[in-house]
Order: C-alpha cells, then structure tokens, then sequence
C-alpha cells in the first residue's frame, strides 16, 4: 500500500522526486501566440478598443511633424530675403531720427557708412539712404505747355550712396546708376524709380533727358525696374548724397541698408555700430532679422501647446477606453481565466497574459496612430508644398508609448483576472 | 511512479475557511484513489464538493492534513509547482466545457499543454491523437460553436487526456447534457476506465454516479464511502 515518501539524510529518492516536479512555465513564444489570438478573435472590436489611443498618438505624431515642418518652413521663407538685411539707424529715441527733421545732424552715421561697412567680411553690399527734404519744390520734366494735364508734381527724393543699389538688389530697366564719381562730386545727375518715370514721362536715357526740380536741373542717367527691398525707391528720385549734402543741406544720412551674406546677420549685427560709430557705438541702432532659432521656437510653443494637450486629452481618453474594455473582456473570459488555472496557469500567468493583451493592443494602436500621424503630416506638407520633417525618433517612440499606455491600462484588469477564484469562475458557465 | 503508490492520497486532509465563525467546508477526511480506479463523488450542492474538487485539482491547500498526488507531498509546493503538478497530472471536465469560441478543436485541445514548459514540439500531433481518441477525428478544424453539447464536451474530454494524466476529474460532466448525450459521455468515460485512467467524478446526478466503481458521499463536509455498486 502506500508508501509515503519520507525526506531523511540518505533518501536521495526524494531529491529526485522534487526535480522531477514539473514548474507550469509559459513560454514568450505562447504568451505572444495566445496574445495575437486574443486580440484578432475580434479584430472590429479591438480596434474599436484601440480607437482613442489611435487617434492620441497620432494627434501627437501629427502636431510634432507639423510643427517641426511648418518651423522649418517658416525660417526658409525668412532666408532669401529679411535673413540677408541688416539695417542701421539711429536710436529710436534721437530726435534725428526723424530724416524730415531739421536736427538731423545728431545721427551719428557718417558719410562713408557704406565704404566702412563693405570692409567687413559677410557684408555683400552696404549703402545709405536718406529721404531729401525739397521743401515745396515740385519735379517736372522739360516743359511742354499742355493746359490740360497735370506737368508738376510732389514726388519724394531720395539721396543714397551707390552702393545703395546693390543693398536693395535693385534692378535696372534702362541706363545706369551713379557711381562714386558722381558722388564725390555732389554731380546733379538722377535715377528714377519706375513710378516717377512714369509721372514725369521719362522711358527713355541715351540723351540724358532733364527734369527740374524746383530751381534745380538733374539729368535723368537711369530707370530702376525694381528692388527687393525698400519698396519707397519705386516712386523716387534718386539722387547722390554729394548732390543732396550740396543744394538741400543734408547733414547726416538716416540709415544705413546692409545687405549681408546668409548666416553673417548676427555677426554684422555685432560689428556695424562699432564699425560706424567706433567712438560711442550707442548712437546707432542695428536691426537685425529676426534668428531662425527664435522663429522656430515661437511657431512650435503656438502650435505645440494646443495640440499637445488634445493630444494628451486623447491619450488619456484612449488609456480608459482600453481599460473599461479590457476590465469588461476579463468579466466576460471568467471561465477562460479559470480553464487557464485549471490548466497550469499561476496567477502570475493570467495577470501577465491580459497585462500583455492591452500592451500589445497599445503598441499596435501607437503603430498606427503613428502611421495616421506621420499621413497627415505628409498630407499637410504636400498640400502645402511643404518639406515634411519629423523627428527620427518619433515613429520609434510612439508605440513605445502605445504600449506604455496599454500596460498602464491593463493593470488593474489583470490584476482583477488574476483574482479570479477558480471554480467559482469554472462554475460560471461562461 | 509505481502501481503501489495511490494517484490520489488525503490523509486527514481539513480546509476551514476564515471568518466569524470559521468554517469547516471539509472536516479532517482520508480518501485514497488507487491507479485505475473510478471514482464517483456525490453530494447535494452546499454540502462540500467544491471544496473537495479544488483540493483535489490543487486550485487550493488544505488548512490541516496531507495530499499526496502520485506521492508528491502537495503541501510544501510552490505555486509554480503545483501549478506545474496540475497541468501535468490531472486532467479538467467542466459542466459548461469552457471551450474558447474563436479557436478551432485541435487549437483547443492544444491549450493544454501551454503551461507545460517544453511542450510546443508535437503539440499538434497529440491534440490531434486525443481527438481522435475521443472518436472526434474527422472535426479537428471544426469551431466548438458549431458541435453538438456531446460533442463538445468529447473535445473538452480530449483536453484533459492531452499528456497523459494521472487523473481525470470531472465536475458535473453531464449537466448541461441531455440524456442521450450524457449517455455517450458516460459510455467514453467507461472506455477511458476500462484502458487504465484513474478517472474523479463529482456529480449530484444518481446516472452518473451510478457507473463509476466506487462512490464516496459527502454530506456538511464529511465524507463516507458508500456501497460498491459493481466491482
């Protein structure tokens, strides 16, 4: 009959008898296989289940691309143009800084800003530039006695150094701009912008046609088509400052426009006031575009802040949808649960088993939240023609943090499975 | 394992559950199921049978006395283990089947042996044995939501035979049965018996008590032998 087996010193058999007990184990192979089954029995559902979180991620993925995407976008817009200007004036708060003012001698820009500056290395082109106060001296061309139409008219002048049109990248439609000739001799010589071209009926300038302004007698060397920047030069009369210094009594240019090589804005920044003004470098202010640092940054905290927070509202909507289902799943698998004991699984096993299910329904709905994610952005880019950009860690983190949020989920309802009392789940009859 | 040593041993085996008062669901018992044995244990509901069936199925400890299952002492074991010793030794028939609806019969007859470490090679080859053992060969593939209650359970028996246990317990095997039905399950389990499985059959229902060899009865938690119907 039987024959209890007794641990004592020398019965081995007993040592073999405890080896030989067998250890329930579940092997990653079978969680993961018993997963996948798990969660494609009801792929509707599952999704469904899965849908909050989608949505979270990819709100999250989305609001980060575009906002890299549209950061970007915005800085390359700025380069071509305002990343290459630089301009200086004086202070605000300098009563010269008003160029129709009579006590415009207090700037402190001298004569030669344009020449000072063109020494410095990133500097492409520099020139002043000074609105002429002509009183009430109106412009006309040569006389021609028509009763009907209007032959005098107010149109600004502006004095400017030559180097002036290469700052504003001007571009000519016919003849030529004075140079430092021209210049140095104060001669009465002009260009007009294609406005006053027009006003005055000047097209043409092999002759170097005449037009008077006021007492004073200026020929007519070139007509401007266009410039990039400075836009006032379209409808002026341009002329040297020399001339300007000689018959309107300009003391002092009002600003100086520097056109810089692209990365050298803030450098220049640094260097012109000294370059200018080397004795109280103050007396000038430099303006500087706007870093591509401080525009990206300001566009993705605007963007940022709203969607992320819809995108965190989601998340956390999606973390309660899987566990409110997850919770209802293991209600529903009562009887799965206790087969599971019934059939070697610890408590350990069930909880770990519905721990990985919502796990894994969390990487998969971060995968394709991600997926969604990453669509838009590229649907937003490409709409927009944009370059899409997204951070290269992005797509791997998102279904970490799927996951994450499925495991977080999925603890208190594997927690619940794994206290499910066997029989009594057994005796359900589900 | 030799034939000398009983499948099932309780050797004044006690469980009392806490509480004001505590109660005593199962009062110091002996109990010995001998290899080949079937056994039948009958009881109206309340009475302890479902304290027996989770000693017995080591789904719970007994506060006082000694399980020895093939001889292993159960009561030092860790929960791994005797989860180890459950999957491996004793086979589960459940009144309701608790066969998984969204996986075919050989799929669910191979959810026996997942927490067997070890097991995956073959794993398909002995489902598909123990269902044609159970004359259900011709329906590997076919889904449990479309099987007859008998045929159900036919798989659900499969289950508990995957791996050879040493003990089949059955709890209420025939009670979402007709009478026909239960009939065939009956008819298998005397097939079983008859090839050398040691089977446990907790049951309130005379017919199927009434097959097994040997019938023990409990009643407010104790339990007796009672006559051999047939030897």
């Amino acid at each position: 009959m039987p024959e209890p087996v007794v641990p004592g010193e020398t019965d081995l058999s007993f040592l073999d008898e405890r080896d030989s007990i067998p250890r329930s184990h579940l092997s990653a192979f079978d969680m993961l296989s018993e997963a996948t089954t798990a969660l494609t029995a009801r792929p509707a559902r599952t999704l469904l289940t899965a849908l909050g979180t989608i949505l979270g991620v990819a709100a999250l993925v989305a609001t980060l691309g575009l906002a890299k995407t549209a950061g970007n976008q915005i800085v390359s817009r700025f380069d071509e143009l305002e990343a290459t200007s630089v301009v200086v004036r004086p202070p605000r708060n300098q009563p010269g800084s008003n160029p129709n003012s009579e006590q415009q001698q207090v700037s402190a820009i001298p004569w030669d800003a344009g020449d000072r500056l063109q020494r410095l290395n990133g500097v492409v082109a520099a020139g002043t530039k000074s609105d002429v106060a002509v009183g009430e001296a109106l412009a006309r061309s040569i006389p021609i006695i028509d009763p009907l139409g209007q032959s005098e008219f107010q149109i600004p002048v502006i004095a400017v150094s030559p180097g002036l049109f290469d700052a504003v990248r001007t571009q000519l439609q016919t003849g030529r701009v004075f140079d430092d000739g021209h210049n140095a001799r104060g001669d009465n010589v002009a260009v007009l912008g294609p406005g006053a071209a027009r006003r005055l009926n000047v097209n043409q300038v092999d002759t170097s046609p005449a037009i008077f302004l006021g007492e004073n007698t200026l020929a007519v060397i070139g007509i401007i088509a266009d410039v990039s920047r400075e836009p006032e030069l379209l409808n002026a009369i341009i002329v040297p400052d020399g001339y300007a210094r000689e018959r309107f009594a300009l003391e002092r240019p009002a600003e100086v426009q520097v056109e810089v090589a692209i990365g050298a804005a803030e450098l220049i920044g640094s260097q012109a006031s000294i370059a200018l003004s080397p004795n109280d470098p103050s007396l000038v202010r430099v303006s500087l575009p706007p870093s591509p640092r401080r525009v990206r940054s300001s566009v993705q905290s605007d963007v940022n802040a709203l969607f992320l927070v819809l995108g965190g509202v989601s998340l956390l909507v999606g973390a309660i949808g899987i566990a409110n289902v997850t919770l209802v799943s293991v209600l529903e698998r009562t009887g799965e649960i206790g087969l599971r004991r019934a059939l070697g699984a610890t408590r350990m096993h069930v909880a770990r088993q519905f721990l990985f299910e919502s796990a894994a329904l969390g990487a998969l709905a971060g995968l394709l939240g991600t997926s969604l994610g990453i669509l838009t952005v590229v649907a937003v880019s490409a709409n927009r023609s944009w370059t899409p950009i997204l951070d290269a860690w992005l797509p791997f983190a998102a279904p970490v943090l799927g996951a994450a949020i499925g495991l977080l989920a999925g603890t208190y309802p594997a927690w619940k499975a794994s206290a499910t009392e066997p029989i009594a789940a057994l005796r359900s009859g589900a | 394992m030799t034939g000398s040593v009983p499948v099932v041993d309780l050797e004044g085996v006690t469980r009392v559950f806490e509480g004001t008062p505590p109660v005593e669901a199962l009062k110091a018992t002996d109990l010995v199921i001998n290899r080949g044995d079937y056994l039948a244990i009958v009881g109206p509901s309340g009475s302890g049978k479902s304290t027996m069936l989770h000693l017995l199925g080591l789904l719970d400890s007994p506060t006082a006395g000694t399980y020895r299952l093939d001889g292993i002492d159960t009561s030092d074991l860790s929960e791994k283990e005797r989860a180890g010793v459950r999957s491996a030794r004793i086979g589960f028939v459940f009144q309701s089947f608790h066969l998984l609806g969204h996986r075919s019969n050989v799929e669910n007859v191979m959810l026996a042996e997942i927490y067997r470490p070890g097991s995956r090679q073959g794993r398909r080859e002995r489902a598909i044995a123990a269902l044609e053992q159970v004359g259900l060969g011709h329906r590997l593939d076919a889904f449990p939501t479309t099987l007859s209650g008998g045929e159900r359970q036919r798989v659900a028996v499969a289950r508990a035979l995957v791996g050879e246990p040493s003990l089949l317990l059955a709890d209420e095997p025939t009670g979402n049965l007709d009478s026909h039905t239960s009939a065939q399950i009956l008819d298998l389990f005397d097939h079983l018996h008859a090839a050398g499985l040691t089977l446990a059959v907790i049951t309130h229902d005379d017919d199927v008590s009434e097959r097994a060899a040997r019938r023990v009865r409990i009643r407010d938690g104790v339990v007796t032998a009672e006559a051999v119907s047939d030897a």
